[in-house]
């Protein structure tokens, strides 16, 4: 013990001082309060019009709803999935004809609403009944459910080729030199080499596209398609109650959420070597 | 807006508008022979409309990116639950809670004050509020990310010379964040100019609602659908030059290596 510790004596720790209210602690604490008496008045509501009858009629059709606008956007991304190679390779095509003709398709879906387009396919083509009574199309496009998963899957497909093209583009060259200078041939190059760099490029914003199809998928009940949108609507339209809507609000923000978070499980697992 | 100017300088159905000079004795002429003074006054309710939510989603994003950033963790956790709520609902719903929401919370309120009224909400303010809701949500999300890109000691800088914090977010911080938001920033208002489309279903007579009402009527859909979305194109082939020439007047007070 050194002669300094024994003249001063130690002392304890100053007292924690009581935490100041700033400003930003009060707006803080009194917003969550807000957020916190929403869902508390959303909650009674709902259990203060609560009622097994309804429930009991309306509550399989929520189901089917949920289950025909999931089965939409499956398909569409699937489907559209398939039809942004061909465009993405245009894209990047050498090709002036072809990489403008991809571009313009691209433009097109890109910059126009997707209710306009789906109101141009379903009633638009309405105009053109006889040709394609001639070409035995029409009992396809008579069909809201058919019209709806066309467009969709149109309009995805302009946005999957974009996201491709902007991944298969990030991987550097190097990477394809690399590999040529190894004696690697072109399609196992892209395969193993370009491709699994692109996908984790385009792994985020292939999620955010799937969850913009999620929420614009809601916009087919317009069409008489009973999606969760569509249920919704029409369970609305017989009783009045708001309910319904609050209803309609939980499962899209709970098919959103956990489509979020599968995605950020994804992400983690596929880029698990880049952290250190 | 004194009215002579904008008859006059109409780019629809003014004395040099595209459907008087081109179009005037088609379905789209001006006047009560055709559709074309109604689809101009749709294409002015729907730049307005987004024009019109364009500052208020801004000013409400700039404060929600603030409360997403600060040191207090119920703030954050306020903010958060917001972003959460309005991107993860269909634009279409928000719209829908909205406008009958507000509808039947007024009259309820109107009721329990005694008075029976019937409640109409205007569908431009309901379409204004919910689509500056969700752009509210997604411009928080750039801005946050703008702010991270700007270094510490910017702040610092700015401390050392004795500035207030408001002047120094006003004089050093903003015009960088404005540089570096920018090109998110013009995405979002690509996807505004889009979403309003939706207003239509609640009645509000944009572009999308008078086509289709002259589509019933003419039995020409195809045609006026189709014009719906060239206007759209027409729009974001606009606001993307417009966007352009934003993002070059700002690039201006960039350093020069």
């Amino acid at each position: 013990m050194s002669v300094a510790e024994r003249l001063i004596a130690p002392k304890a720790p100053p007292a924690p001082q009581p935490q100041a209210w700033t400003g930003q602690k009060l707006v803080g604490h009194s917003l969550m309060g807000l957020w916190v008496a929403a869902s508390v008045g959303l909650f009674l509501f709902l259990v203060g019009s609560f009622d097994i009858e309804k429930i009991r009629t309306y509550g399989p059709d929520y189901l089917s709803g949920l289950w025909i606008t999931l089965q939409l956007v499956i398909m569409a991304v699937a489907i559209g999935a398939l039809v942004s190679l061909p465009v993405a390779i245009g894209r990047m095509s050498a090709n002036k004809p072809i990489s403008w003709l991809a571009y313009a398709y691209v433009y097109a879906f890109r910059g126009t609403p997707l209710i306009a387009q789906l109101f141009l396919i379903y009633y638009g083509l309405g105009s053109f009944r006889d040709t394609l009574d001639a070409l035995h199309l029409w009992t396809f496009f008579r069909d809201p459910w058919n019209c709806a998963l066309f467009t969709f899957t149109l309009n995805t497909a302009a946005y999957q080729a974009e996201i491709l093209r902007g991944a298969i583009q990030s991987v550097p060259r190097g990477q394809h030199e690399g590999a040529a200078a190894l004696g690697i041939s072109r399609w196992i190059t892209f395969r193993k080499i370009v491709l699994p760099q692109a996908m984790m490029v385009a792994l985020r914003p292939y999620g955010n596209e799937i969850i913009l199809m999620v929420k614009g998928s809601a916009i087919v009940a317009i069409i008489t398609v009973f999606d969760l949108m569509g249920e919704t609507r029409r369970a609305y339209s017989r009783t009045f109650d708001f309910q319904t809507y609050i209803w309609a609000a939980i499962f899209y923000l709970i098919i959103v959420e956990a489509l979020r978070n599968v995605w950020a499980v994804l992400e983690n697992r596929l880029t698990r070597h880049l952290k250190r | 807006m004194p009215g002579f100017l904008t008859t006059w300088f109409d780019p629809f159905c003014g004395p040099v508008g595209l459907f008087s000079l081109f179009l005037s004795d088609s379905l789209l002429a001006c006047g009560d022979a055709g559709w074309g003074d109604e689809i101009a006054g749709g294409v002015l309710v729907t730049v307005s409309l987004a024009l019109a939510t364009l500052p208020l989603g801004l000013v409400a994003g700039f404060f929600i990116a603030l409360a997403k950033q600060s040191n207090e963790k119920s703030l954050r956790l306020a903010a958060n639950v917001y972003t959460t709520i309005f991107r993860g609902l269909p634009e279409l719903l928000t719209l829908f809670l909205v406008y009958y929401g507000a509808q039947i919370g007024i009259q309820q309120a109107m009721r329990a004050m005694g008075a029976d009224l019937v409640i109409e909400i205007n569908a431009f303010i309901a379409g204004m509020v919910a689509l500056g809701l969700v752009f509210s949500a997604y411009s928080s999300e750039v801005i946050v990310s703008a702010f991270h890109a700007i270094p510490r000691g910017q702040y610092e800088a700015g401390n050392a010379l004795g500035m207030r914090r408001g002047t120094t977010m006003r004089k050093i911080i903003l015009p960088q964040l404005v540089r570096i938001a920018l090109p998110g920033l013009g995405n979002l208002w690509m996807i505004l100019l889009k979403e309003t489309a939706l207003v239509s279903v609640i009645g509000l007579s944009d572009i999308l609602r008078q086509t289709g009402v002259a589509a019933r009527v003419t039995k020409e859909a195809f045609m006026f659908f189709g014009l719906a979305c060239l206007l759209y194109l027409v729009l974001a082939i606009l606001s993307s030059i417009v966007i352009s020439a934003i993002e070059q007047w700002a690039s201006k007070a960039e350093m020069k290596r």
